[in-house]
């Protein structure tokens, strides 16, 4: 059941007024992916996020949750989705109890089973010391974090994440990512951010989306083997040779970026055993070693940048 | 799902502190309108007692009183509609009830039945104003039941009609102006029909305080009764349309 698809786009199109916002966007989600959302602003993300969940029609194409139509049956295929759009949608005037409380209903999730929801959403969420106050009353950390709870309240199948992290301080970052990853254990996800790192960690699959279209799309563990260069780099406590780094089997070039730290490239295999040894050897001490990797965000740049166009309408939000 | 709308939209409305002053000022006035025509009625009273079937207290004081409530309600009202869905748009939670698996439908529906029973309370309350009455004399209930009724459609429509237009604003301040602006024309349309006979009977037909009158006399006509069913009707259909068509492509 892992590989079951719970989101399925096809040919989907949106128009503001003339503006195409999104142009024949098309992607299949598996349970068990957490999905990155990559794009300039005003790429055209939150509007794909909008049109997922039903809060915008789309112009044309079809969307499945769950392999349920999202145009033809709207409230079964809701069911299935969580969201917490950029601006958490909370009532400032309700305890964190209340609101949630009121989410499970809107969900339709039985009577009887409203507190048990609401209770795992709190601890799962970490919400339990501020469940009695006011949402309103409370630090941007906690209010994203009763957004999340609101999104997951109901055990969907497809949660959709917009910047889930923005304004929340290192630690609760961490503690959100853990708990991305843990509902990608069970569910789809969908999670849009600005910030690289975080996309490169948590997720499994990324997509970047440029002027409304996709153009970047691959699985975690494929983008891993495209961003690695064959090439290490070293560094040791003792002036180290180039000479001799080089003569080391594989090695293609040396650059010395200090006298203490090298750059080496290398075809084939790793020489990395084979350098170390000749570090210890030489008794230069060797302090790290470590593979060379392109970030996600030269990549980004790459795909998005290249376009002149780019720069004109950045100002351009769609939504 | 439409009473966990409702019920928000009520708790809500109590927790700010909005309602309760709106319920206060109201009650006052209105206590103030009853007391004043008490005592014209006690005046006249000595006059009154030599007329054979002679208007009494439920035609000459609750009548009025209840006429007169329908005129500060008109005031009152959009101050309450305002916020049921410019707030929520402006706050962007109605991007939870959007994401919900519930129709537009049972949105405006939940929303209204929210609105319909804080005015029901308002009435409740309003009601007890003649009711004090039945402490010393005798009160025509038939006739005071049916002004109630009335009191209650009128607030029905008013409150449909504050729905739609907060449905078209993100600002609760626009929503109550545009209210009131719609309110007090379908108030004073007769008045503009007066010189022209036969426009004037349509507009006469239109206005939402013609209906109400009848109804004070202890007069329970259908029409009346489907001309306020009506409106309700209408203005929700059209808040359900306007909300629907806030997610199509332009």
């Amino acid at each position: 059941m892992t590989d079951e698809i719970l989101i399925q786009t096809e040919h989907l199109y949106r128009y503001y007024s003339g503006h195409c916002a999104v142009a024949d966007l098309g992607f299949e989600l598996r349970r068990g992916e957490i999905l990155g959302f990559l794009g300039p602003n005003g790429a055209g993300k939150t509007t794909t996020m909008q049109m997922l969940t039903g809060n915008l029609a789309p112009t044309s194409g079809r969307i499945r949750i769950h392999g349920m139509d999202l145009l033809e049956r709207p409230l079964a295929a809701k069911r299935q989705i969580g969201y917490l759009p950029e601006q958490p949608p909370l009532y400032r005037e309700l305890t964190v109890r209340e609101y949630l409380d009121h989410c499970a209903r809107l969900h339709r999730i039985p009577r009887r089973q409203i507190a048990a929801a609401v209770d795992r959403a709190t601890e799962r969420c970490g919400l339990g010391e501020v469940r009695n106050r006011l949402i309103g009353n409370l630090s941007k950390g906690f209010q994203q974090r009763v957004g999340i709870a609101q999104a997951i309240i109901h055990v969907p199948a497809v949660v959709i994440l917009d910047e889930p992290t923005v304004g929340l301080d290192p630690l609760q970052i961490r503690h959100i990512r853990e708990l991305i990853r843990d509902l990608g254990r069970e569910h789809a996800v969908i999670l849009s951010s600005h910030i690289l790192p975080e996309i490169q960690e948590t997720c499994t699959r990324v997509q970047i989306i440029h002027r409304g279209r996709l153009v970047f799309n691959e699985a975690m563990d494929r983008i891993d083997e495209r961003l690695r260069i064959r090439a290490l780099l070293l560094q040791t406590s003792a002036p180290a040779e180039a000479e001799r780094l080089a003569a080391v089997p594989g090695v293609s070039g040396v650059q010395a970026l200090s006298e203490r730290r090298w750059r080496i490239d290398y075809d084939g295999d790793s020489p990395a055993p084979a350098l170390a040894e000749t570090v210890v050897a030489a008794g230069w001490g060797l302090e790290s070693l470590e593979p060379v990797r392109r970030t996600l965000e030269q990549v980004f740049v790459e795909l998005t940048a290249g376009d002149p166009q780019v720069v004109a309408p950045a100002s351009e939000e769609a939504a | 799902m439409i009473l966990a709308i409702a019920r928000r939209e009520l708790r809500s409305l109590f927790l700010s502190p909005l309602a309760w002053t709106i319920l206060a000022v109201v009650e006052f006035i209105l206590a103030w309108l009853f007391l004043s025509q008490l005592q014209t009625y006690l005046d006249w009273a000595p006059r009154l007692a030599g007329i054979e079937d002679a208007p009494g207290v439920t035609d000459l004081v609750v009548a009025p009183v209840l006429g007169n409530a329908a005129v500060v309600l008109l005031l009152v009202v959009p101050l309450i509609t305002m916020r049921t869905l410019a707030e929520e748009r402006r706050a962007r939670t109605l991007t939870l009830l959007f994401s919900s698996p519930i129709s537009m439908t049972q949105i405006v529906l939940g929303k209204y039945l929210g609105l319909l029973g804080f005015f029901t309370l308002m009435l409740l309350v309003i009601a007890l104003i003649p009711l004090s009455l039945l402490l010393g004399i005798h009160l025509d209930l038939g006739k005071l039941a049916a002004g109630l009724l009335g009191l209650e459609l009128i607030l029905g429509a008013f409150a449909a009609i504050g729905l739609f237009i907060s449905c078209l604003t993100s600002q609760p301040g626009v929503a109550a102006v545009g209210t009131f602006g719609a309110l007090l024309l379908l108030w004073i349309l007769d008045w503009a029909g007066a010189a022209d006979t036969r426009a004037s009977g349509l507009m006469h037909y239109l206005s939402l305080l013609r209906h109400y009158e009848s109804l004070l006399k202890g007069l329970f006509s259908s029409t009346d009764v489907a001309y306020y069913l009506l409106v309700i009707v209408t203005f929700l259909v059209l808040a359900v349309q306007r909300l629907d068509a806030q997610r199509l492509p332009h």
